[in-house]
């Protein structure tokens, strides 16, 4: 069987990676850089009697792939920055309810309505902790076409898995980029479906009663069992609980569900990374023109290796231990502040030897961006 | 089926404060529901945040209790997901009207098939007493000790004017008059809009010396005046109760069907 092969940009293979895993809803609000995913998906969704609403804001669409999703349907949104602000709510909702849904941010520059049609990785941290209280949440990123499908298809994967909000950290760098997209065969990636009950009718079913093996079979509203849903924190029957145990109890569930399976959440790519004497961690476009220095530096001889990260959170705190080890410095790239710098110096035994190449004025930080910090910290000069 | 057959009755003592008129509303609707025969399987009721919005949990429906404001967007999605579904949503007056607003107009335009149910106590009961979008000027209350310099929206109105296609409004008082509507809302092919007007003798009748629960009550029967009626007529500063818009548009599941059958051709 031949491939199907189209030339896309970012944002549609993110479309297509969501067709493929199966999304049947998706509630928008137009923002640059992600509308083009509303636009297709608008055009898409009904040729396969799937769902495309439009709502009135960002906190509409949020909630309204929250019903969704209860009644079964694999759902998306996607935003960027601002909209991403607004939609926190309703993702602590999703959190603490524990609603399988997908949120696409592509990210522009910010804060506030900052630099909406040019690129930046400023929401790292906020894809993490922009809702208030604990929890945690599970976030992907890309920095090509071909990994943006898969992306999108393993975080439609890990939100049933996990029953939790997933957050795609794609940018406008690589949303509107135009390149190849080889579209899978059926069958070729793997596709989790909902988990449900198989409890019968006139059995008790408590939506919020971990099996065994830490997963929460659903049962979508409108079957044979009846539950609540609610943001409180609940006990098993999804009913308000102040008990502390409950409380606690719940709490930890929601972090640890999470945190306990770091290493089958994560995703990361190596290059040149065997011998490498510096390392370059990065993820998204900035990767990109990561991988593009050390290619072209390694035909000088200079052992410079690139540690790409796909999962953003949880944190890989011992993927980037391990890795970066025996480096003599390792050099996150990223657009914005450092925010992932931060991590990557906690996660390692010498944080004095963790650097930042950024570039935050909206343009693409280049590969001769990161050239110039690197020989800074060789002692080379600029 | 017994009324009662419709309550998830371990979760009872319900915790609203005594005479609250919330009760009589959830009595009312159950009542509503249980003259029109429909399946407990096929009900979702989502709601939002405050003391109305505890409703969902006493229900032995598919009950989605979401964030403030929020109970018509989280519908919105449940509805245009499974349309097959009745999806009735309470809330409260602060819920429906401030922070909810939006969602509340847009529904109302978009005309999607479900039945919103706002029960007006003309306070914020949940955080002990503050006014409302509904409480209107002169009204008493924490955040207004001077009393209040804000107009009220007129509920009736504003869901006529956003495009509601059923909208009605009665008091706790008037108990059969309420399951009257409810029933014609939840039968009504398109947004319905019910408004109850709801008494809470701890926080907006204190502040306002409005006396007990039955005072209270009474006070509805005093202030209002039935659509038609000569009483009303003779006293136009009386609130009208009565069904206000009863009009069959299209609706907005139906139609986007039409979009899917449109698509699918290409």
């Amino acid at each position: 069987m031949t491939k199907k092969i189209k030339f896309v940009q970012g944002n549609e293979a993110c479309v297509e990676g969501a067709l493929y895993a199966g999304c049947s809803f998706f509630a928008g609000y137009p923002i640059t850089p992600s509308t083009e995913i509303a636009e297709l998906l608008a055009a898409r969704l009904p040729q396969h009697g799937g769902t495309f609403i439009q709502m009135e804001d960002e906190i509409a669409a949020m909630s309204a792939i929250i019903g969704a999703s209860l009644t079964g349907k694999k759902v998306l949104t996607a935003t960027s920055g601002p909209g991403f602000s607004l939609k926190q709510e309703a993702i602590g909702y999703a959190c603490m309810a524990e609603v399988p849904c997908v949120v696409a941010n592509v990210q522009r520059g910010g804060p506030s309505t900052g630099n909406p049609t040019h690129v930046a990785q400023g929401d790292i941290n906020q894809a993490r902790w922009g809702t208030h209280g604990d929890h945690s949440i599970i976030a992907l990123t890309a920095s090509n076409h071909q990994d943006i499908f898969q992306m999108t298809v393993d975080a439609f994967n890990l939100a049933e898995t996990y029953r939790t909000p997933v957050i795609l950290l794609f940018d406008e760098a690589v949303g509107h980029l135009r390149a190849k997209l080889e579209i899978p065969t059926e069958g070729e990636l793997h596709v989790v479906d909902r988990l449900r009950t198989s409890l019968p009718e006139g059995v008790n079913y408590h939506p919020y009663l971990p099996r065994e093996d830490g997963r929460l079979p659903m049962s979508d509203f409108g079957d044979v069992h009846r539950y609540n849903v609610t943001g409180l924190f609940h006990d098993m029957w999804g009913f308000p609980t102040a008990d502390p145990t409950y409380i606690n109890d719940l709490l930890h569930h929601l972090v640890d569900k999470i945190e306990n399976n770091v290493k089958d959440i994560t995703r990361y790519k190596e290059h040149f990374m065997d011998d490498a004497q510096y390392v370059l961690v990065s993820y998204g476009s900035s990767a990109r023109s990561a991988i593009h220095l050390a290619t072209e530096r390694r035909l000088r001889g200079e052992r410079l290796g690139v540690l790409e990260l796909q999962s953003i959170w949880p944190f890989p705190k011992e993927l980037i231990r391990e890795k970066c080890d025996s480096a003599r410095a390792v050099l996150v790239c990223e657009m914005n502040m450092g925010q992932l710098t931060a991590h990557v110096r906690a996660a390692v035994r010498k944080p004095n030897r963790v650097f930042l190449a950024n570039r935050t004025d909206g343009k693409l930080i280049s590969p001769l961006d990161i050239k110039r910090s690197l020989r800074m910290i060789q002692g080379r000069g600029v | 089926m017994a009324v009662q057959e419709y309550i998830r009755d371990r979760f009872f003592p319900q915790m609203w404060c005594e005479g609250c008129g919330h009760g009589t509303i959830l009595n009312s609707l159950l009542r509503a529901i249980e003259d029109l025969g429909i399946s407990k399987s096929d009900i979702v009721m989502t709601s939002g945040i405050g003391c109305s919005a505890r409703i969902s949990g006493y229900v032995d429906f598919h009950s989605l209790h979401t964030m403030h404001g929020r109970a018509l967007a989280c519908a919105t999605g449940v509805k245009m997901a499974k349309p097959e579904l009745n999806v009735i949503v309470p809330m409260g007056d602060g819920d429906a009207l401030a922070i909810g607003g939006n969602h509340f107009i847009h529904a109302c335009r978009r005309n999607i098939d479900m039945t919103a149910i706002v029960m007006n106590n003309r306070i914020y009961g949940m955080t002990g007493g503050q006014y409302s979008p509904l409480s209107g000027v002169g009204t008493m209350a924490t955040t207004a000790p001077y009393s209040s310099i804000d107009n009220a929206f007129d509920v009736v109105k504003l869901a006529e004017a956003a495009g509601a296609t059923f909208v009605a409004r009665t008091t706790t008082y008037h108990v059969a008059e309420a399951v009257t509507y409810l029933k014609k809302a939840i039968q009504h092919k398109g947004f319905s809009v019910v408004e109850i007007m709801s008494q809470c003798p701890t926080y907006y009748g204190r502040k306002n010396k409005k006396g007990s629960a039955v005072n209270m009550l009474e006070w509805f029967k005093e202030i209002t005046g039935k659509l038609g009626s000569k009483e009303l007529e003779d006293n136009p500063s009386l609130i009208a109760r009565g069904i206000f818009v009863d009009e069959d548009k299209p609706e907005y599941c139906s139609e986007y069907n039409k979009i899917i059958e449109r698509a699918s051709k290409r």
